[in-house]
């Protein structure tokens, strides 16, 4: 992959993202596995990735339209068909989704929660095909069900009665008693559910989040804060936030964009100053974020003693930090500057060859625990990365999920509610 | 040999000799005081002192101990088993510096408990009753309640007050979890008598004295779990510190359960059985001892309040005004007993300012007091002034500015550099209006910003303040520098 022109490697590394959905779908349903690996169940997030990484196919030519259509409507028609209620074994209740779903019935596995975020990404998702599939035929019927699934999100029962939003719900015990405290990737879920025309959030919901909001400056940037890298990065898959501002941007006379921006610059200047001395950080390798990790394990080292994670979410610089790097991440920030992105992934590529195996980057890799000689790396592949990346080299590249998502009325409503204002939204 | 201090009964009645001699008999009261103070804790104490240095008439009236909650089982004795557990840290990372030291070194817990004794009995001598006697205040131990507006009485006893000071402090919150009183279990009152390590111990509630002391009995060599109902440790710190502190917990080796409601505790073949549950997941905690840590209320039963015509506000105990006068005018409170913020310097400030506005009429109000306090564990948590959401809840624009200790030369040379100095900013101008500090020395380095705030100065003038390089405080400077080129 060296020889590649910068175009090129992207193509090859989109292309092979979008494999993942090709591979790992149950054509029935429309269900995606959370992960490659055996047995794993369908996560919804992933689905509303796969269904906003559909449109992408169809006009980079690795799928004809109509079976992308086709595809689609399958899976809406199982979300809109799927039991609603409140029974354990359902598929999901007032609207929401499971987080985790049998890939074969569709009904709740792991006693999952009923997630608001998940539930979100499937929606956007679903929003993302209304917007493509704008022909008749099953097109018509898309757009139809993509509406009744939208309208059916009953946001305000999330509410519980306050102003903020419980993170989920389980039948088995109601409301997961935490919320959201701070800044996170939490947008797009606002954005959505302000924006619904039947059960919205209170008009109050999104200020009462932004004001756990801390404005900070850091490291010399001046920055609204979170740790991971993908709370950077997951509403800015869909929404354009170039120039447009809500209150708290437009006191602080920056913007989303610019936030992730300058996020990204300080995730660099993290590993490159490498405070906890992990293998291979450098200005071109960071990437810390949500991801798999090596497990719970400690090495006691005469420089520095090392515990090690699972799955979790990590973040930069406050850490938790085990040394291990997301793969994908550093080209998932290509829209925010594509030097940084390339550079970085490019000398990933070439020294670690092994964290991208079948033109797809596997979720973690840890070149400091090194067991057997070449570091540890994260077994198989998670979807959410890989559609993370098809939409956000495709935003790079054209800009193409940024505009089509510019038109939804659904989302212009719930950026103008959330007091966005400017730029684009004024058109 | 090492004195076994646990053991030792001098240490116990070298204590009670200074706090609560065991012959000790009343004076006969005075037919009025100018100033009667009940509860010798940190607000008496200071209180008395403030008393004694205007002359008035004063007596101090105690049911227990002399130096409250703070000398017998709050700040001083967990503070001192937080060093002792510091030590036991300080062993286990050595080898980084090239000590050959072993990992987990075997603690002798009576000479871990027989120092904190001998701190304590040192320390408890600064309040003696010899000393409160030798500056003319009248000390009685007894269980006085309000006869009147103006009228306490006890045991035979009456005294009659010009102005009086309600200080009886607050003691550990019991808890509502089912059958927790059929299972043995410590309170931060009873947790410093404990006798030995125990292997496995289980720390309910994640506040400050839960967390510093699940840390300190697991560096100690227990295999400590602790349950937290929130989401988060230490729920009045903002969120970058609570999460820190959560994952030094777990760096040290503490099981951490955040999220995690505790339903019931039994006995069960001589274990005791902590039932927990997180979203909806049961589970069991299998332990040798609990800590029960969920904070404390004031103490306003057995006083007879009513009588002295001074109401009690639902939750945070004595009903005072911004002057700390209860209902009663001649009446007024300070410390645990009426404050929201339940810690030692607080209760003694209070102390002064509701005596200075007593005999003064110095109207101090206790709403302009500058808190700064610290949850001491590694890294402590310190902070003072507003919080960035207390502020933004007021409609001021704040701006933190923010250095990692990994960028401050001094914790880079220490090995310390876990954390972060905020400083809170009213944003377009240059007052600073709090900060948050996590770092091994937070405790010392918040007292500077507690400085610089009753001082006035601002950020501009802070960044051009020398500071001894290399040192921790320099993380200060460094923020106030970001400051100046932000602009």
């Amino acid at each position: 992959m060296e020889d590649l022109s910068d175009a090129d490697l992207l193509d090859r590394l989109q292309r092979g993202a979008f494999a993942y959905f090709e591979r790992h779908t149950n054509p029935e349903n429309g269900l995606v596995a959370d992960t490659s690996r055996n047995g794993s169940p369908c996560s919804i997030a992933v689905v509303g990735f796969a269904l906003s990484c559909y449109p992408v196919a169809v006009e980079n030519d690795w799928m004809p339209r109509a079976r992308a259509a086709a595809l689609t409507l399958r899976t809406l028609r199982f979300f809109a068909r799927s039991p609603q209620n409140d029974r354990p074994d359902a598929t999901g209740h007032n609207g929401f989704y499971y987080h985790f779903l049998d890939m074969r019935t569709g009904r709740r596995v792991w006693e999952c929660e009923l997630s608001l975020i998940d539930t979100t990404l499937l929606l956007v998702g679903v929003l993302a095909a209304r917007q493509y599939f704008d022909r008749g035929g099953d097109e018509a019927e898309i757009r139809a069900l993509a509406d009744e699934l939208y309208r059916r999100a009953d946001w305000s029962w999330a509410q519980n009665g306050s102003d903020g939003i419980s993170q989920g719900w389980k039948p088995e015990c109601g409301f997961l008693h935490y919320g959201w405290e701070g800044y996170n990737e939490a947008t797009i879920l606002y954005v959505l559910g302000l924006g619904s025309p039947t059960h919205p959030l209170s008009a109050k919901s999104f200020s009462a989040w932004g004001s756990t909001y801390q404005w900070e400056n850091l490291l010399g940037q001046s920055i609204l804060f979170s740790g991971p890298l993908f709370t950077h990065l997951f509403s800015h898959a869909w929404i354009d936030f170039r120039g447009i501002q809500d209150a708290f941007m437009r006191e602080k006379g920056s913007d989303y964009f610019e936030n992730t921006r300058r996020s990204i610059a300080v995730h660099r200047d993290y590993g490159a100053r490498n405070p906890r001395g992990f293998e291979a950080y450098g200005r071109d390798f960071w990437g810390i974020t949500a991801g798999d990790g090596p497990g719970d394990r400690r090495l006691r080292r005469s420089e520095r003693d090392l515990r090690f994670f699972g799955y979790m979410s990590r973040g930069a610089p406050l850490g938790p930090d085990d040394g291990t790097i997301a793969p994908w991440a550093m080209l998932a920030t290509l829209p925010f500057g594509a030097e940084a992105a390339l550079q970085g992934t490019r000398r990933l590529l070439h020294a670690y060859p092994q964290v991208c195996v079948n033109d797809m980057f596997s979720s973690g890799f840890n070149p400091t625990l090194t067991g057997d000689g070449v570091g540890w790396r994260s077994e198989g592949w998670y979807g959410l990365d890989q559609g993370l990346l098809v939409l956000m080299i495709e935003n790079h590249r054209s800009g193409f999920m940024w505009s089509l998502m510019r038109d939804c009325p659904f989302l212009r409503a719930g950026l103008r509610r959330a007091g966005f204002e400017g730029g684009w939204l004024e058109k | 040999m090492m004195e076994r201090g646990a053991q030792s009964p001098s240490s116990q009645q070298e204590l009670l000799r200074r706090v609560h001699p065991g012959d000790w008999r009343n004076p006969e009261p005075k037919p009025i005081y100018d100033l009667v103070i009940l509860g010798a804790g940190p607000a008496g104490l200071a209180a008395a002192d403030e008393a004694a240095r205007l002359g008035l008439t004063t007596a101090l009236i105690e049911r227990n101990k002399i130096g409250g909650n703070s000398l017998n089982f709050g700040s001083i004795p967990s503070k001192a088993l937080v060093r002792a557990a510091g030590a036991f840290a300080g062993m286990r990372d050595a080898h980084h510096f090239g000590a050959a030291a072993p990992t987990q070194p075997r603690a002798d817990f009576d000479v871990v408990m027989g120092r904190m004794r001998r701190v304590r009995n040192r320390l408890a001598e600064h309040h003696s009753v010899d000393r409160l006697q030798a500056r003319g205040v009248d000390v009685f131990f007894a269980n006085a309640r309000f006869a009147g507006p103006n009228a306490i009485a006890a045991d035979g006893l009456s005294w009659r007050f010009k102005k009086a000071l309600v200080a009886v402090g607050a003691r550990p919150r019991l808890s509502d979890i089912p059958s927790i009183e059929n299972v043995p279990h410590y309170t931060s009152a009873t947790i410093f008598d404990i006798p030995t390590l125990p292997k496995r111990l289980t720390v309910i509630g994640g506040g400050p004295l839960g967390c510093e002391l699940a840390q300190t009995f697991c560096r100690l060599g227990s295999h400590v779990t602790i349950v937290q109902n929130e989401p988060k440790f230490l729920p009045d710190e903002e969120r970058d510190a609570a999460e820190l502190l959560s994952m030094a917990l777990s760096w040290d080796g503490v099981e951490v359960r955040l999220n995690t409601t505790v339903q019931g505790a039994r006995m069960a073949d001589g274990e005791k059985i902590v039932d927990t549950v997180n979203n909806e997941v049961k589970d069991v905690i299998r332990t040798d001892e609990i800590l029960l840590s969920v904070g404390r209320v004031p103490n306003v039963e057995d006083l007879d309040l009513r009588a002295g015509g001074i109401a009690v506000a639902s939750t945070e105990g004595i009903d005072v005004d911004d002057f700390l006068r209860t209902s009663n005018p001649d009446v007024y409170a300070a410390g645990d007993v009426c404050l929201a913020r339940k810690f030692t310097n607080s209760a003694e400030a209070s102390a002064r300012l509701a005596v200075g506005n007593a005999f003064l009429e110095r109207n101090k109000r206790q709403s302009h007091l500058n808190i700064p306090w610290c949850t001491y564990c590694d890294p402590e948590i310190a902070h003072v002034g507003l919080h960035f959401w207390e502020a933004r809840q007021r409609s001021i624009p704040v701006k933190s500015f923010t250095v990692m200790m990994q960028n401050v030369d001094r914790a880079v040379l220490d090995g310390q550099d876990d954390g972060f100095v905020k400083i809170h900013v009213r944003e377009g101008a240059d007052e600073i209006l709090g900060a948050t500090i996590v770092a091994a020395r937070a405790s010392e380095m918040i007292n500077e910003i507690s400085v610089i705030m009753s001082s006035g100065m601002g950020m501009r003038a802070l960044a051009e303040v020398l500071h001894t390089y290399p040192s921790q405080c320099d993380a200060i400077r460094l923020a106030a520098q970001a400051f100046v080129r932000d602009r």
